[in-house]
C-alpha cells in the first residue's frame, strides 16, 4: 500500500519532469529555427494548442462535444479588439475583461445547452457558433463587419512591445505553457477525476455525489475562457481580425486537432494543433485542398486510431517491432 | 432509517408501482425480492433519485428527501450500486474509488488547477482513503489496473468499494450477486455482513434466494408493483401469499 | 400594400420551407433507423444540384433524364458513405459518429470542390422564368415545381412507410431496433435503406432548389443545418410534423429577412433551433416524456 501511494507521487514527478522538458524545448526552439517565417507559424501553433486544449477539456475529459468553439475564440478576439481600439483600453485590461464576459456568457448558456446530449449537443453548439459568427458579421458599427477590425495594438510589457514574431512567440507560448500546466494539474485532480467519471458513467458519478450538471457547466465556462484568452492574444498579435477566422470551419478544424492528437491528452492537443497548423504550410500550393485532407484525416483517425496520435503511434510501434524485436532483443 | 410511503410510479399509463410503503431500520440487512417485473429496480431508482415518482414520499433519517437528485443523497450518506456494474471503465481501479471520496473532499476547480497546498494534502488523503476501501473489499492488488478490463466479479467488488468510499450510512445494492459464480457469491455474503457490522444499513434487491435468506434480517416482497409481504426470512418462507406469487414464476 | 409584401414573403418562404422539409425528413429517417444525426445530409443536397448541372452540360442530357441520373448518383454516394464510413466503425459512440459524419461531409464537400471548382453555378428553371401573379404577389414557376415535387416525394415516402413490407420493417426499427432484430428484420439492411432514401431525398431537394438559388460545392452546409432545424421543430418525425416544421421555418425566415433584416436571416433558424432544443426538445408537436428526471 505504501508503495502504491508513493507510486502516485512518482507519477506526479514524472508529469512534472515531462512538462519541464517540454517547456525547455519550446523555449530554445527559436534558437533552432531562426527563420522568421517559421516563427510566425509557430506562434499559431501556440494559439491553436491553447484552443485545442480548451476543447479537449470539454470533449476529451468531460465527454461533451462543442462545434461552436470558434465563436468563443472570436468573441475574445473581438471584445479585446474593440476595447483596445474604440475605447483605447490597455490590452492587459481588455484581455481579462473579455475572458470574464465570455466565461459568464458560457456559464449562462451552459445550463440549458449541456442538458442536451450527443448529437443534439453537437447541433446546438454548432448553432450557437454560427449565431456568434453572424453577429460578428452584422454588427458593422462595432466589429467592422466582414471587412474586419484593424489597428489593434500589440501587447506591451515593461516598455517592450510585442511586435515581432520572436517576441510574440515567447508571449504566446508563455500563456500556452501556463494553460498546459493548468490543464495537466486539473486533469490529475479531484475535479479531473470527477469529469472523467461523468464521461464514463454520468449516473454512477451522480450517485457518488458528483454534481454532474454543475461540473459540466463549469468546465464549459472554463473552456470558453481559455478560448477567449487565445482570441485576445490572437487579436493583439495579428493586429487585424475578421469574421472569416471564427467560422464553422474553424470549429471543425479545432475538433480535428483534438481528435487527431488524442481525446483526453494535453500533449495530444499540442500534437494535433502542431500537425494541423504545419500541414497547410507543408502542402503549400495545395492550399485549397487542405479541406479534403482534414475530412480524410477525421474519418481515418476515428476508424483506425480512435485514441489519437498520442496513443496510436506507440501502439503502431509495438505492432511493428514486437514480433521481431521480441525475439532479437528480449 | 429509510421510510418510503405511498410510492406510485406510472410509466405511460402502466402502473409499475402502486402505493408501496415500508420502513427500514438502521443496522439491518433488508432484502427486497419479487418476481421479474415486480418493480424492484424501479423502486430503487426512485429512492435513489434517478427517477421521479408519480406520487409518494421518501424520508431518510427523518428528513424528507423526496425528489432530491442522487448527488444530494450521496451527501446525506445514501449510496447505491447498479445491477450492471457502472464502473468508470477508462480509469484505474484506484481512481474509481477516489471518485467515491468526492463528497469527502472539497478542492474546487481553481484550487486543483493551481495546485494549492491544501489541495495537494487533500489529494494524498483521498488516495490513502481509497486504498483503505480497496483493502476492505480485498482488491488492493488490482489498484493500478484499468477498471474496464476487470472480470465481472472483481468489478462488482470495485463498485462496492467505490460506494463505501462515500462513507454512507445506508447502501442500496441492486442485484449484487447477479453474474457472480457460487464462490464469489459466498464471498459477497461475507462482505455484506462485514459492511453491516461497520454500522452501515444495507438494502438489497436480489434474485438469489439462498443469499437473501442467509444474510437478511428482514425481507420485503413485491409483486406486480405492490407490497405483498414483509417480515423475517422465516416468516416470508412460510407465507402462503408469497409462495403463490412465486409458483406462477419460473425463476 | 403591407399585405402584399407579407403575402410575397410568405409565398417564397413556403417554397424554401418545402426544401427544408425534404432535407429534414432525410435527417429524421436516418435518425429513426440508426440514432445517428447525419451531418453529411446537406452534402447530398449539394450533390443533387451539381450532378444535375453536369448531366445537363457535360452529358447534354435533357432535364427529364438528368434529374433521375443525378438522384441515382447521389444515392450511390449515400450507399458508399454508409458502407465505408458508418458500418465499419468499431466504437459507434455518439461522439465518434458525430465526428465521422462531419469528416465524411467535409470529404464529400472537398471532392465536390475538386470536381466543380469554387464557382457558383446556375441551373435553368424547369419551365421558364415568367413570373405568375397571385393576389398582388408574384411567384416563379419554379416555386410551384418545388411545392409540387415536395408533395409528390412526401406522398411516395408515406406509401413506402405504410404500405410496403420494407417500409413497415423500417418503422419497426425506429420504434425498437433490438425488438425489430429479434423478430427477424435485418436491421443493418434497414440502416442502408435509410441512407438510400435520405440521400435520394436530399438530392431531390438540391435539384429543385438549384434553379432558384444557384448552387456551389458548399451550399450543403447551410441547407443541411436548416433542414435539421426543421426536423427538430417536427420532433425528428419523418412525416407531417417535420413538413410543418420546414414550412414554418421557411416562412419565418422569409418574413424575418424581409421585415427585419436580411443579414440576420440565417440567425433566425439557429435561434429557433436553440429555443426548441432548450424548451421543447421533443419538438413543437411532440408529447413530453417526463418520467425520467
Amino acid at each position: 500500500m505504501e508503495k502504491l501511494i508513493r507510486s502516485g507521487s512518482n507519477t506526479m514527478k514524472r508529469d512534472l519532469l515531462l512538462f519541464i522538458g517540454f517547456s525547455v524545448l519550446i523555449m530554445v526552439a527559436p534558437q533552432l529555427f531562426a527563420g522568421g517565417y517559421l516563427m510566425n507559424v509557430l506562434v499559431f501553433v501556440g494559439i491553436n494548442t491553447m484552443l485545442a486544449i480548451a476543447l479537449n477539456l470539454l470533449l476529451g475529459y468531460a465527454g461533451q462535444i462543442s462545434l461552436g468553439h470558434a465563436g468563443f475564440f472570436g468573441l475574445g478576439a473581438y471584445i479585446s479588439g474593440i476595447l483596445t481600439t474604440t475605447f483605447s483600453l490597455n490590452p492587459w485590461l481588455a484581455m481579462p475583461i473579455a475572458a470574464l464576459a465570455v466565461g459568464c456568457l458560457a456559464g449562462v448558456i451552459g445550463f440549458p445547452i449541456l442538458k442536451l446530449k450527443g448529437h443534439y449537443l453537437a447541433m446546438a453548439s454548432l448553432g450557437l457558433g454560427i449565431i456568434m459568427y453572424i453577429v460578428f458579421n452584422e454588427t458593422v458599427e462595432l466589429t467592422g463587419g466582414p471587412s474586419g477590425l484593424s489597428g489593434i495594438p500589440n501587447m506591451k510589457l515593461a516598455g517592450v512591445s510585442f511586435d515581432s514574431d520572436v517576441k510574440n512567440y515567447y508571449l504566446i507560448w508563455g500563456f500556452t505553457l501556463a494553460v498546459m500546466l493548468f490543464s495537466i494539474n486539473l486533469a490529475n485532480s479531484r475535479v479531473g477525476r470527477a469529469l472523467r467519471a461523468v464521461h464514463d458513467s454520468e449516473v454512477a458519478a451522480q450517485v457518488l455525489g458528483v454534481n454532474a450538471r454543475l461540473l459540466k457547466v463549469q468546465i464549459f465556462a472554463l473552456s470558453a475562457i481559455i478560448s477567449s484568452l487565445a482570441g485576445s492574444l490572437y487579436a493583439h498579435t495579428m493586429t487585424f481580425i475578421s469574421p472569416a477566422s471564427f467560422g464553422f470551419n474553424f470549429s471543425i478544424e479545432l475538433l480535428t486537432m483534438v481528435v487527431i492528437g488524442g481525446l483526453g491528452s494535453i500533449y495530444g492537443s499540442f500534437l494535433g494543433a502542431a500537425l494541423l497548423t504545419l500541414l497547410p504550410e507543408i502542402l503549400r500550393g495545395a492550399n485549397d485542398y487542405d479541406i479534403i485532407i482534414y475530412g480524410g484525416l477525421l474519418v481515418l483517425m476515428v476508424m483506425y486510431m480512435p485514441g489519437g496520435l498520442v496513443r496510436g503511434i506507440p501502439d503502431l510501434f509495438k505492432k511493428i517491432f514486437k514480433p521481431k524485436g521480441g525475439a532479437d532483443h528480449a | 432509517m429509510l421510510e418510503v410511503s405511498g410510492i406510485t410510479q406510472i410509466f405511460g399509463g402502466v402502473t409499475a408501482l402502486d402505493s408501496v410503503s415500508f420502513a427500514i431500520s438502521a443496522g439491518d440487512i433488508t432484502g427486497v425480492i419479487g418476481p421479474n417485473g415486480a418493480g424492484k429496480t424501479t423502486l430503487f431508482n426512485i429512492i435513489t433519485g434517478i427517477y421521479r415518482q408519480t406520487a409518494g414520499t421518501v424520508h431518510l433519517e427523518g428528513k424528507n428527501v423526496t425528489g432530491l437528485p442522487p448527488e444530494k443523497l450521496a451527501r446525506l450518506a445514501m449510496v447505491r450500486t447498479f445491477q450492471n456494474i457502472e464502473l468508470f471503465g477508462g480509469m484505474t481501479v484506484l481512481e474509481n474509488v477516489m471518485v467515491g471520496m468526492h463528497t469527502k473532499s472539497s478542492a474546487g476547480l481553481l484550487a486543483c488547477a493551481f495546485k494549492m497546498p491544501w489541495s495537494i494534502s487533500e489529494e494524498r488523503r483521498i488516495r490513502e482513503g481509497a486504498m483503505k476501501w480497496l483493502e476492505f473489499t480485498g482488491i488492493v492488488d488490482l489498484a493500478d489496473h484499468v477498471a474496464g478490463s476487470l472480470p465481472f466479479g472483481k468489478g462488482r467488488l470495485l463498485e462496492i468499494a467505490r460506494a463505501l468510499a462515500v462513507e454512507p450510512r445506508i447502501i442500496l445494492m441492486d442485484e449484487p450477486a447477479a453474474g457472480l459464480n457460487s464462490q464469489e457469491t459466498v464471498g459477497l455474503a461475507q462482505l455484506i455482513k462485514q459492511i453491516r457490522d461497520t454500522g452501515i444499513t444495507v438494502v438489497l434487491v436480489e434474485h438469489d434466494m439462498e443469499l437473501v435468506m442467509d444474510i437478511c434480517d428482514r425481507i420485503i416482497v413485491l409483486n406486480l408493483g405492490t407490497k405483498l409481504a414483509e417480515g423475517t426470512p422465516r416468516e416470508i418462507q412460510e407465507s402462503s401469499a408469497v409462495i403463490a406469487a412465486y409458483l406462477g414464476d419460473d425463476d | 400594400m403591407q399585405f402584399d409584401q407579407i403575402l410575397q414573403y410568405t409565398l417564397s418562404g413556403l417554397s424554401t420551407g418545402a426544401i427544408y422539409a425534404l432535407i429534414g425528413i432525410g435527417f429524421s429517417i436516418i435518425y429513426n433507423a440508426t440514432g445517428i444525426i447525419n451531418f453529411a445530409q446537406g452534402e447530398f443536397v449539394m450533390l443533387g444540384g451539381l450532378l444535375t448541372l453536369s448531366c445537363l452540360e457535360l452529358l447534354a442530357l435533357p432535364l427529364w433524364a438528368a434529374v433521375p441520373c443525378a438522384i441515382a448518383v447521389s444515392t450511390v454516394v449515400g450507399i458508399l458513405f454508409e458502407r465505408l464510413a458508418i458500418r465499419p466503425l468499431k466504437q459507434p459512440t455518439p461522439i465518434n459518429l458525430v465526428i465521422i459524419t462531419i469528416g465524411g461531409s467535409i470529404l464529400i464537400r472537398g471532392l465536390a470542390m475538386l470536381v466543380w471548382g469554387k464557382d457558383t453555378h446556375a441551373i435553368p428553371a424547369f419551365s421558364g422564368d415568367v413570373p405568375i401573379s397571385v393576389g398582388g404577389a408574384t411567384i416563379l414557376p419554379q416555386h410551384l415545381w418545388i411545392l409540387a415535387i415536395t408533395l409528390v416525394t412526401i406522398c411516395i415516402n408515406k406509401i413506402y412507410f405504410y404500405h410496403t413490407i420494407s417500409g413497415k420493417a423500417m418503422r419497426a426499427c425506429s420504434y425498437n431496433r433490438r425488438a425489430a432484430g429479434l423478430v427477424g428484420i435485418d436491421v443493418r439492411r434497414m440502416v442502408l435503406f435509410s441512407f438510400i432514401i435520405s440521400s435520394a431525398m436530399g438530392a431531390v431537394a438540391g435539384i429543385i432548389v438549384a434553379p432558384l438559388t444557384m448552387t456551389a460545392y458548399d451550399v450543403g452546409v447551410m441547407l443541411g443545418l436548416k433542414g435539421f432545424c426543421a426536423a427538430i421543430i417536427g420532433g425528428m418525425s419523418s412525416g407531417l410534423s417535420t413538413v410543418i416544421g420546414g414550412l414554418l421555418l421557411g416562412v419565418l425566415e422569409s418574413l424575418g429577412a424581409g421585415l427585419i433584416s436580411s443579414g440576420y436571416k440565417d440567425a433566425i433558424a439557429f435561434i429557433i433551433l436553440l429555443l426548441i432544443l432548450f424548451i421543447r426538445p421533443q419538438g413543437l408537436f411532440g408529447k413530453a416524456d417526463s418520467e425520467r428526471v
